[in-house]
C-alpha cells in the first residue's frame, strides 16, 4: 500500500512536469505562428499603433511613478549603507547601475505583465468566448494576423521604451533623494555615475533584456488568451496564468541573460 | 478612439522613450561626444598584473585615456600580455612606461602611463617596453619579514661571537 501511494505521488510529479513542458512548447509554437502571420501588422501599422497605445501609453503612469519610487528607495538605502564606508558620492553609481542593468528591465517587465499582459489575455479570451474569433475565421480573416499579431508587436515595441523610461525616472528619483534632500555633492554624483556606467555593456545590455522580456510577456499573454477555455472561469484562469507564468519567465530569463552578459558568451 | 489622437499619444510615448534613451546614453553613461570613438592598441608585458581585468581604466596623470582591451597569458615569456586601447586623441612617446596601480587602498586596479621623452610616438600595435607589475601584498610582507629575520640573525650571530671571545 505505501508503495502504491509513493508511485502515485511520483506519477503526479511526472504528470505536472510534462504539462508544464507541453505548455512551454505550445507557447513557443504559438509564437512561431504569430511571427509567420505578422505581415499584416506591418502592412497596416495602424493596428500596431492602436495596441502600443493600450499596452504602452496607458502603462506610462504606473511605470513612471514606480520608477520614481524605486529610484528614491535605492537612493535612501544606498546612502545609508555607503555612508559607513565614507563613500556617499558613489550612491549615483549604485542607483544607476542597479536600475540600468537589472531593476529597470525586470521591474518594468513585471509591471507590464500585470498591467498590459493580463489585459491582452482577458481581451483575446473574451473575444474567443463570445465567438468573435470564430466569426472572423468564417469571414476568411485570420484571427492570428488580425487580433494576435498586432497585440504581440505592440507589446514588443512598448517594453523597451517603458524600461528606459523606468530607468531614467529612477535615476531622477535617486538624484532627488541623494542630492536635493540628503545633500550629496551634485558633481560627484553625476561624474562617478558617468565613469562607472558603460554604454555598450550596461545600457545596451539592459535594452536587450527588455526586448527579450517584451517578446516573452507578449507571447505568453496572447497564447493564454487564445487558448483560454471559452467560459468566464476559463478567461479568469487564463489571466492569472499569464501573470504567474510571465513573471516566472521574466525572472528565469533574467538570470540566464545576466549570467551570459557578466561572464561573456564563451 | 480617434486615429489622430492615438497617433499623437503614441508619438509622445515614443519621443519620451527616445529622450530617456538620450539621457541614459549621455547623462548617465559615458557615450559623450568628447571621447572620439577611435582607439589604437598598444601591448605591454607585466610580471604580475594582480587583479587587473578587461575594461579596467588606463590613466595618465589621473586622466582616463583608454581601457584595457584584453589580458592574456604569454606562453613564450611566461608573463601577462595586456593589450591597451588608447583614445586616438592622446599620443604618447615611445619610451612611455606602464605600471599596474591601485586606486585607493581597496579600489580597483588600473594601468598608469608615465610619458617619456622620446620624439617618436607610440603607434597601433607597438609595445611598451618599460613596465612595472602589481605590488603583491603577500610578497611585500614576506620580504619585510625576511629582511627582519636576517637583521635579527646577524645581530644574534654577532652577540654569540662576542660571547665566545
Amino acid at each position: 500500500m505505501p508503495l502504491d501511494a509513493t508511485l502515485r505521488g511520483i506519477r503526479q510529479v511526472g504528470d505536472r512536469t510534462l504539462r508544464i513542458v507541453e505548455r512551454v512548447g505550445a507557447t513557443v509554437a504559438f509564437l512561431g505562428l504569430t511571427l509567420a502571420q505578422s505581415a499584416t501588422s506591418f502592412r497596416r501599422f495602424g493596428l500596431v499603433i492602436r495596441e502600443i497605445f493600450y499596452a504602452g501609453v496607458q502603462s506610462l503612469i504606473i511605470i513612471l511613478v514606480s520608477g520614481l519610487f524605486v529610484g528614491m528607495v535605492l537612493g535612501l538605502q544606498g546612502h545609508e549603507t555607503l555612508q559607513n564606508y565614507g563613500s556617499e558620492q558613489s550612491v549615483g553609481v549604485l542607483v544607476a547601475l542597479s536600475l540600468v542593468r537589472e531593476l529597470g528591465p525586470v521591474v518594468s517587465a513585471l509591471l507590464f505583465a500585470s498591467r498590459a499582459g493580463s489585459a491582452i489575455t482577458a481581451e483575446i479570451g473574451l473575444m474567443k468566448a463570445t465567438e468573435q474569433l470564430s466569426a472572423m475565421e468564417m469571414m476568411a480573416v485570420s484571427p492570428i494576423s488580425r487580433v494576435v499579431a498586432p497585440r504581440f508587436w505592440g507589446g514588443v515595441f512598448s517594453m523597451p521604451v517603458l524600461a528606459m523610461l523606468f530607468s531614467a525616472m529612477g535615476i531622477v528619483g535617486g538624484f532627488l533623494v541623494a542630492v536635493v534632500v540628503i545633500g550629496v555633492d551634485d558633481g560627484a554624483f553625476w561624474s562617478q555615475m558617468q565613469a562607472a556606467v558603460d554604454f555598450r555593456h550596461d545600457i545596451v545590455n539592459g535594452i536587450i533584456k527588455s526586448v527579450v522580456f517584451g517578446i516573452a510577456v507578449s507571447a505568453i499573454a496572447t497564447f493564454e488568451g487564445y487558448e483560454a477555455p471559452p467560459t468566464a472561469e476559463g478567461v479568469s484562469g487564463a489571466t492569472t496564468r499569464t501573470v504567474v507564468s510571465s513573471s516566472l519567465a521574466i525572472l528565469a530569463l533574467d538570470l540566464v541573460m545576466t549570467a551570459f552578459m557578466l561572464k561573456g558568451w564563451n | 478612439m480617434e486615429r489622430s489622437t492615438l497617433n499623437l499619444w503614441v508619438g509622445i510615448f515614443v519621443l519620451l522613450g527616445f529622450f530617456s534613451f538620450l539621457m541614459l546614453a549621455f547623462k548617465v553613461g559615458n557615450l559623450t561626444a568628447g571621447g572620439s570613438g577611435t582607439t589604437y592598441s598598444v601591448v605591454a608585458h607585466f610580471d604580475n598584473i594582480g587583479q587587473l581585468k578587461e575594461r579596467a581604466p588606463v590613466r595618465s596623470a589621473g586622466v582616463l585615456v583608454g581601457r584595457v582591451r584584453s589580458v592574456l597569458f604569454d606562453p613564450v615569456h611566461y608573463n601577462a600580455e595586456v593589450t591597451l586601447a588608447i583614445d586616438s586623441q592622446y599620443q604618447f612617446p615611445k619610451d612611455t612606461s606602464a605600471s599596474v596601480l591601485t586606486s585607493g587602498i581597496l579600489g580597483e586596479q588600473y594601468i598608469g602611463l608615465d610619458a617619456g621623452g622620446d620624439d617618436k610616438m607610440l603607434k597601433n600595435g607597438d609595445e611598451i617596453k618599460l613596465t612595472q607589475g602589481a605590488m603583491v601584498l603577500e610578497r611585500l610582507i614576506g620580504q619585510f619579514l625576511f629582511s627582519k629575520a636576517q637583521e635579527g640573525g646577524t645581530s644574534k650571530d654577532g652577540a654569540d661571537k662576542g660571547g665566545k671571545k
